[in-house]
């Protein structure tokens, strides 16, 4: 009994809660403390109630599932907190114990398996699913959250994400991109680019258009073979064992290549990438190889900008704002580039909105399974999005650009306002078409 | 003990906020920024005050302990619930934010963040002068609660010089108003003095009348180095008897100039004994001339090195390390302990030789750093409360600064309130009769001891624990 509950403790990270010292600073940088208004959804809460779990105060995990499911782990708090409390890493750690803990009903254990194990990471599944289909993969994490008790409300919005989906890619898109597109003019770097699936499946225009981009600036580009999901899906919802041994995958199929850089263009995948060395920092064997890759990994605007930027012709004026990615802020803490690649384009007039670093309420699935409180924070950031007058939203990161075409949608402002990625714009602002045949296929 | 049935009445009287009582909340709401865990029975969000009145006459009737809650920043345990009972969140109060510009006012409700104030008289060229370092998270509930301070208390003073009125719910569920909008008002006892400061224990803040005055122009910061804190402490006496009264006057002793330099390396002199940061704000041109009259002042005395940054950039970066200190300190060991013993000014020096003393004598991490200015230091005990032994050691060297803060002639606390932790202390700085009729002033407004029980008035016997 007592061995079970050291165990447990080591599961949850117990030690890294005690750096809290429940100081509150990391009250008001948390939308979900700002949108529910109670403790229990609060950073310093919820390290609170790990913090009671490991001094045997609270036996029934159960009591942790919603304050941690409600979390969107967006990790504002912990660039918040003068202390340095490990956030991210003690809340994947409560959802892995709670998840190891928590008995699915063997379909929805079956469902899970498929989708965490067999979809996500391969590369042929979500190409399969593809663009639109993958929204109706997504309605099926929410049926499967719904019965696994995630979610008590009933999904009655899943024609709002319809309205949303990318128009289908034609067939010569969606066509893989070449194994290498070497550099235009003299190479400067050679760099492997991680594709990740919600990327390949859904914005695989997207990742045309940065090979492109990068190609301009002066790199070769690799697309390596066997890579597969970041895991950070996973990892966000407590399958840490699988994240893991995607992290291997990855590790092992990037090592083959010799490269200056890992490049991707989504926030969310890149602080999954960064922090391998911390996923397997207990695995002796790995974590060396983790760190190489995790010191190679950049954002695709920190590469542009080591390139010298962007020849960018000019544009009509316009008014453009920009909705961080928040791993991209508080994890990757890549914040300069992005906002300089955007002012570096004439006649765009930036403007920022209040809250900037606030989450938009994607968050991964976050949108899906818990769809009210996601709303909730959106309809927040959609209120400070109208008030910069801006009629382009750039975002870094495929779910921030989902929520903020939902947000758009739900706000009627179809007329007046878009939101793309900040490849799209940066594409657009050099002439870089989408054409495939312009990218050497 | 609360039952069903008082819990099935507080619903029913909740009737445009929540009532709270899932484990995962009530643990929510059992800390705060000391030590301890204590679970409430209930706890309550409303922006009704008439709600939390009928609350009121309920725990008053049924004896259920209340205890009211900003964003529970203290460090010295004030909304612990430490007998259950009713947490009333307050910090859900936050839609009342006026300044009215000609009677040089702010009026707020309790759960308005200190730092919004500050912003929103900023606005109107006006400035509420009290800035505890916790001001973007702390409540004005909070803050009048405790008679929160911070580092322009030197010149500006703390919360209880700029509060003239207020709205109360006493322990017998009645709403009063204390004060008003006037500088003077010498209607009747001061009960707005009274309630301020005095940690929950005599009502619920509702509504705050805060006095504003207009923002100083300019500011200028001097920062000195010093090989011996004797002479750091002289510096400080000799500036203040110079007919300069700076905003803010911060002390850093080595300890904290290391830790801050192995946390984040700015070039701070780790071999120098102290540091102080002066800012002295004002007229533009008299700001500029009491520069330079501290500068000398310090080189007199005998300063090692004085700075005078020129930009802003350079200027925050001088404040940076200052603000650096409490979060460099906990990366040594995980359990800060924050004492906030304040001594008369002249007594500084000899104070920090008795911390010197204490730290050696128990073998313990102290720290010393505070707003040298006011005498208000900042002694820090670094220690990990899982180890038993060393908290034993702790908790002598805490009672051993309070006694010697007393013997100088200067008091347990200088801005964070009594709370739990200083409780076993109070009789030793007000004596058997003073603290006699504290509790007198106590039992005839709350007779049933509802609010906030447990703090303050120490129980028979109860001695300081920190070993959990």
């Amino acid at each position: 009994m007592k061995q079970d509950f050291e165990q447990l403790k080591e599961e949850i990270k117990y030690e890294k809660t005690n750096s809290c010292v429940q100081c509150g600073y990391c009250l008001p940088v948390c939308p979900t403390y700002a949108t529910m208004g109670k403790e229990t959804h609060s950073p310093r809460g919820r390290i609170n109630l790990v913090k009671m779990v490991g001094e045997g105060r609270i036996t029934d995990l159960s009591v942790l599932e919603e304050p941690m499911d409600l979390c969107l782990g967006c990790r504002a708090c912990e660039t918040a907190c003068p202390t340095g409390v490990e956030y991210g890493s003690i809340l994947e750690a409560a959802r892995a114990a709670i998840t190891r803990r928590k008995k699915f009903s063997s379909p929805v254990r079956t469902l899970r398996n498929t989708l965490f194990k067999e979809v996500f990471p391969s590369r042929k599944a979500m190409s399969f699913i593809g663009n639109s289909m993958w929204l109706y993969e997504k309605s099926g994490i929410q049926k499967l959250a719904r019965k696994s008790g995630l979610t008590k409300k009933l999904p009655s919005h899943l024609g709002e994400f319809e309205a949303i989906t990318p128009a289908a890619v034609s067939p010569q898109e969606r066509s893989s991109l070449p194994r290498v597109t070497p550099a235009k003019g003299d190479k400067k770097y050679t760099v492997a680019f991680f594709v990740g699936c919600v990327m390949d499946a859904m914005f695989r225009k997207i990742n045309h258009l940065s090979v492109k981009l990068l190609t301009e600036a002066g790199c070769d580009v690799i697309i390596i073979e066997n890579q597969t999901c970041c895991g950070a899906l996973h990892a966000h919802s407590g399958e840490l064992e699988e994240s893991k041994s995607l992290a291997k995958r990855n590790i092992e199929a990037f090592e083959r290549e010799e490269v200056d850089f890992i490049v991707n263009n989504a926030g969310g995948c890149g602080a999954m990438l960064v922090e391998y060395d911390h996923l397997l920092a207990d695995e002796t064997l790995w974590v060396e190889r983790a760190k190489r890759f995790s010191e190679k990994t950049k954002d695709i605007s920190q590469i542009l900008v080591l390139c010298g930027g962007i020849k960018a012709k000019d544009l009509s004026p316009q008014w453009v704002t920009y909705q961080r990615s928040c791993h991209m802020t508080n994890v990757l803490k890549v914040t300069k580039e992005p906002l300089q690649l955007i002012q570096s384009v004439p006649n765009v007039e930036f403007i920022e909105m209040n809250d900037a670093n606030m989450c938009c309420g994607s968050a991964g699935i976050y949108n899906i399974v818990n769809y009210d409180a996601s709303m909730e924070i959106l309809d927040q950031k959609m209120e400070n999005v109208r008030d910069t007058k801006a009629t382009t939203i750039i975002t870094t990161n495929p779910g921030c650009l989902i929520q903020m075409k939902l947000g758009i949608e739900r706000e009627n402002l179809k007329e007046s306002m878009r939101a793309v990625h900040l490849v799209e714009y940066l594409a657009e602002a050099t002439g870089i078409t989408e054409s495939p045949n312009s990218v050497n296929l | 003990m609360i039952t069903t049935e008082n819990v099935k009445e507080i619903i029913s009287i909740v009737k445009t906020g929540r009532v709270l009582t899932d484990e995962s909340d009530r643990f929510s709401y059992s800390f705060d920024g000391s030590f301890g865990t204590y679970l409430p029975d209930v706890v309550i969000q409303t922006k009704s005050v008439e709600e939390l009145a009928t609350l009121v006459k309920l725990a008053n009737r049924e004896k259920i302990p209340i205890y009211p809650r900003g964003q529970a920043t203290s460090l010295s345990g004030g909304p612990l619930p430490v007998q259950g009972g009713m947490v009333f969140d307050l910090s859900v109060m936050d839609d009342l934010l006026e300044i009215d510009e000609e009677d040089l006012v702010a009026v707020v409700s309790p759960g308005v963040l200190t730092s919004n104030i500050h912003n929103a008289a900023e606005q109107k060229g006006l400035m509420y002068p009290p800035d505890p370092s916790s001001s973007r998270v702390s409540t004005i509930g909070g803050n009048l609660a405790e008679n929160s301070g911070g580092p322009r208390g030197l010149k500006y003073g703390v919360t209880k010089d700029y509060v003239i009125g207020l709205e109360v719910i006493t322990p017998q569920g009645d709403i009063i108003r204390t004060g008003g909008r006037t500088v003077k008002n010498v209607t009747g006892y001061d009960l707005t003095k009274l309630i301020v400061g005095s940690e929950g224990t005599l009502g619920i803040i509702t509504k705050a009348i805060l006095r504003l005055i207009p923002k100083p122009p300019a500011s200028e910061t001097v920062m000195a180095i010093f090989n011996s804190l004797v002479d750091a402490g002289r510096a400080v006496s000799k500036i203040l008897s110079s007919g300069i009264l700076p905003s803010k006057m911060e002390l850093m002793d080595q300890a904290s100039i290391v830790a801050v330099e192995n946390y984040q390396p700015s070039g701070l002199p780790r071999d120098a004994e102290a540091m102080i940061l002066i800012e002295i704000d004002g007229h533009p041109s008299a700001v500029t001339a009491e520069a330079e009259q501290v500068s000398k002042v310090c080189k007199d005395v005998g300063a090692r090195e004085v700075r005078v940054p020129k930009t802003k950039a350079e200027t925050e970066e001088v404040w940076k390390a200052r603000k650096l200190v409490s979060p460099a300190i906990v990366r040594i060991k995980p359990t800060k302990i924050s004492e906030d013993a304040t001594v008369p000014r002249s007594k500084i020096p000899e104070m920090c030789r008795r911390l010197q003393v204490i730290k050696k004598k128990y073998n313990v991490h102290l720290v010393v750093f505070g707003h040298a200015g006011d005498g208000n230091l900042h002694p820090n005990i670094i220690a990990d409360k899982s180890d038993k032994e060393e908290m034993k050691r702790v908790e002598q060297a805490v009672a051993e600064i309070f006694e010697a803060a007393v013997q100088l002639g200067g008091t347990l606390s200088g801005e964070h309130g009594i709370g739990t932790m200083k409780a076993p202390f109070m009789e030793m700085e007000l004596g058997a009769a003073g603290l006699d009729m504290m509790k007198k002033i106590k039992q005839a407004w709350d007779p049933n001891n509802i609010m906030n029980p447990g703090k303050i008035f120490p129980e028979p016997g109860q001695k300081l624990v920190l070993s959990e």
